[in-house]
């Protein structure tokens, strides 16, 4: 499982976590892009922006633990004529900093490419404070911001190099990191705001992004032996949102089933649900996701199954849709 | 260099002009951050007609110095600036704040030709400043950046932020200028949440702060060569002024954060500006 498409295909990228893609994706960028810089705030580890700095000491700022002054120096060293990778954890770029990324970034439309770790709950055991589950709703919220979440390292990896197209800001989110992958190889299109049909199907579609997008294929595979024929998209780019991709599910199997690391409140299920409603298709539809609650404590891979975000979870709601009841089985402890 | 005495009568001739204009603005907006404006108006004069490197017919000029009105609200001053460095006729400023206007209660880069950044959210002005210093330091462009706020701006925490940044990463080419007028919209800043000893917390912060009379034009240019001349450490130039400057019944009124006006008023206010003027004429 070689990554392509750079000059370390060396690496092994099922090795390598989301974040450390990320950070030797952006390395290579650099050699090719002298206005490429780096922007942190006290987590160049973790967010991996150390291996950019590595190769690149002199392109990497670290402006301290100060989220609202990392994302408006972002905006200014735009200005200046940089293209600047900002990076923190979601929820530092989304809450801490909402505002200057609606004002000072995206209302002024510069090339700021902001790049949030430890999305969604996957540093679980670091806490709800921690968790971010809202970064959907606030980012397609604002215009201007293209919002991106890649299913993989390898996703993460085309997609670094992708948002350099887009002459305006980008939010993409990546997980901690320690998803496993979905892809083998860069050997398929990555096109902003195209989604990948990833498996084909005839009775339900899941539309999913991020580490629902694996999940979702192995429960496509269980549920095929069960007679269960399911389609999945990896719908990476939220916004702006494939419609065709939404539309032709809808006529093609007729149910919908929504997977996201998100509140179901203004995230992935909610834009779908628009182009559903928007363009008159009234077919069964379900937003599968928290369910407007704050997350659990937990290590990541526990709270996936506790809020049925696993293969076992999305399959148990893809037989509801399918008008099967799933067995019965409250004990999530053997997920 | 010190200014000659001509070109001290210049930036007060042209000051007292601009201050004529807030009232016009207050009244053809239906209101403005009148006190505010006047507070800061002969800093801008003096950075806008003698020190930022600036061509109104090239406003995106590479080598250009950037300015940021961090403090927003004193659109009614920087957008009449801007106005007569020969950005936009004057006849515009008819339009402000009416539907489809360029000109707003705060300034819009996105619209506002000569405008480099939108601000006016109270905080955001020094972290772009030290962003930008920061990038045309990096890539070893000497173009300077000048960033205006308020005192009372300086409750936020991003400016602190942004203040440690500045200094830890020695950068001389970003100016930070406080307009120290002593009034937020409730109540003096020493009474809603102090912020003396101000000097002392820039000068712990890395800085090295100059005080002055931020409506002495012989002060205000001295304090700006030593700050466009900073190699060692950044300077922060804090100007203590006065919240509604040259009109008699606004100066250092609470009241005259925000207000409108009538003819009577206006007239009022131009005939205290224009006495205040006689004096110094």
């Amino acid at each position: 499982m070689a990554v392509t498409g750079t000059n370390w295909t060396c690496y092994d990228s099922s090795t390598m976590t989301s974040r450390e893609i990320y950070g030797r994706t952006l390395a290579e960028l650099a050699k090719s892009d002298p206005r490429v810089v780096a922007l942190t705030g006290d987590l160049e580890k973790s967010t991996a922006l150390n291996l950019f700095g590595k190769e690149f000491p002199e392109r990497l700022f670290n402006v301290g633990i100060a989220e609202q002054n990392l994302f408006g120096a972002a905006a200014g060293m735009a200005k200046s004529g940089l293209i600047p990778f900002a990076s923190t954890f979601a929820i530092f770029a989304c809450l801490r900093a909402g505002e200057q990324i609606r004002t000072d970034i995206a209302y002024q439309n510069v090339p700021v490419k902001i790049i949030a770790t430890h999305a969604g709950i996957s540093f679980g055991h670091a806490g709800t404070t921690h968790h971010c589950t809202e970064d959907f709703a606030i980012m397609r919220a604002i215009p201007n911001m293209t919002v991106i979440c890649p299913a993989d390292g390898i996703e993460t990896s085309m997609a670094v190099r992708a948002c350099m197209e887009i002459d305006g800001p980008v939010y993409m989110r990546i997980g901690r990191g320690f998803e496993p992958p979905c892809y083998e190889d860069e050997d398929h299109e990555f096109t902003i705001g195209r989604a990948n049909v990833m498996r084909d199907g005839k009775d339900l579609t899941i539309i999913t992004c991020g580490i629902g997008v694996l999940q979702s294929l192995n429960a496509a595979v269980t549920l095929a032996e069960e007679g269960i024929d399911v389609r999945v998209v990896n719908m990476h780019t939220i916004k702006p949102l494939d419609r065709e991709a939404v539309i032709a599910a809808a006529r093609d199997t007729g149910k919908i089933l929504t997977v996201e690391e998100h509140n179901v409140l203004g995230g992935l299920g909610d834009a779908v649900a628009s182009v559903l409603a928007e363009e008159g298709i009234g077919i069964q539809f379900k937003k599968h996701g928290l369910q407007d609650v704050f997350s659990a404590i937990g290590y990541a891979e526990d709270l996936y199954a506790y809020y049925g975000l696993d293969a076992n979870g999305i399959a148990d709601e893809a037989r509801r849709m399918m008008g099967i009841e799933p067995n019965d089985d409250d004990d999530w402890e053997d997920e | 260099m010190p200014i000659t005495p001509d070109e001290k009568k210049e930036l007060q001739r042209i000051a007292k002009e601009l201050r004529l204009t807030v009232i016009d603005v207050m009244a053809w907006a239906g209101g403005a951050h009148v006190g505010g404006s006047l507070s800061c108006l002969d800093l801008l004069t003096a950075l806008y007609f003698k020190y930022l490197k600036i061509d109104p017919e090239d406003p995106d000029w590479d080598e250009r110095d950037w300015f940021i009105l961090s403090k927003g609200h004193a659109a009614a001053s920087y957008i009449p600036v801007l106005s007569k460095r020969g950005y936009f006729p004057q006849e515009e400023l008819r339009t402000f704040n009416h539907f489809g206007s360029p000109f707003a209660m705060h300034p819009d880069s996105n619209k506002v030709v000569g405008c480099d950044v939108s601000a006016g959210s109270l905080g955001h002005g020094l972290p772009i400043a030290f962003g930008l210093g920061l990038g045309f330091k990096y890539q070893g462009k000497p173009n300077k950046v000048v960033c205006l706020m308020g005192d009372g701006e300086c409750c936020e925490g991003s400016i602190w932020e942004a203040a440690m940044s500045i200094a830890h990463y020695g950068l001389t080419n970003v100016i930070p200028i406080v307009d120290r007028n002593m009034l937020m919209i409730d109540a003096t800043t020493e009474e809603e949440i102090g912020l003396e000893p101000f000097a002392d917390k820039w000068r712990a912060f890395g800085f090295e702060p100059l005080e002055i009379d931020g409506h002495d034009f012989d002060a205000i240019t001295a304090a700006l060569d030593t700050a466009w001349n900073a190699a060692e450490k950044p300077v922060v130039i804090i100007a203590r002024t006065v919240k509604g400057k040259g009109v008699d019944f606004m100066e250092n009124q609470l009241a005259y954060h925000y207000a409108a006006g009538d003819s009577e008023m206006c007239e009022k206010a131009k005939a205290s500006i224009e006495a205040m003027y006689k004096e110094v004429e």
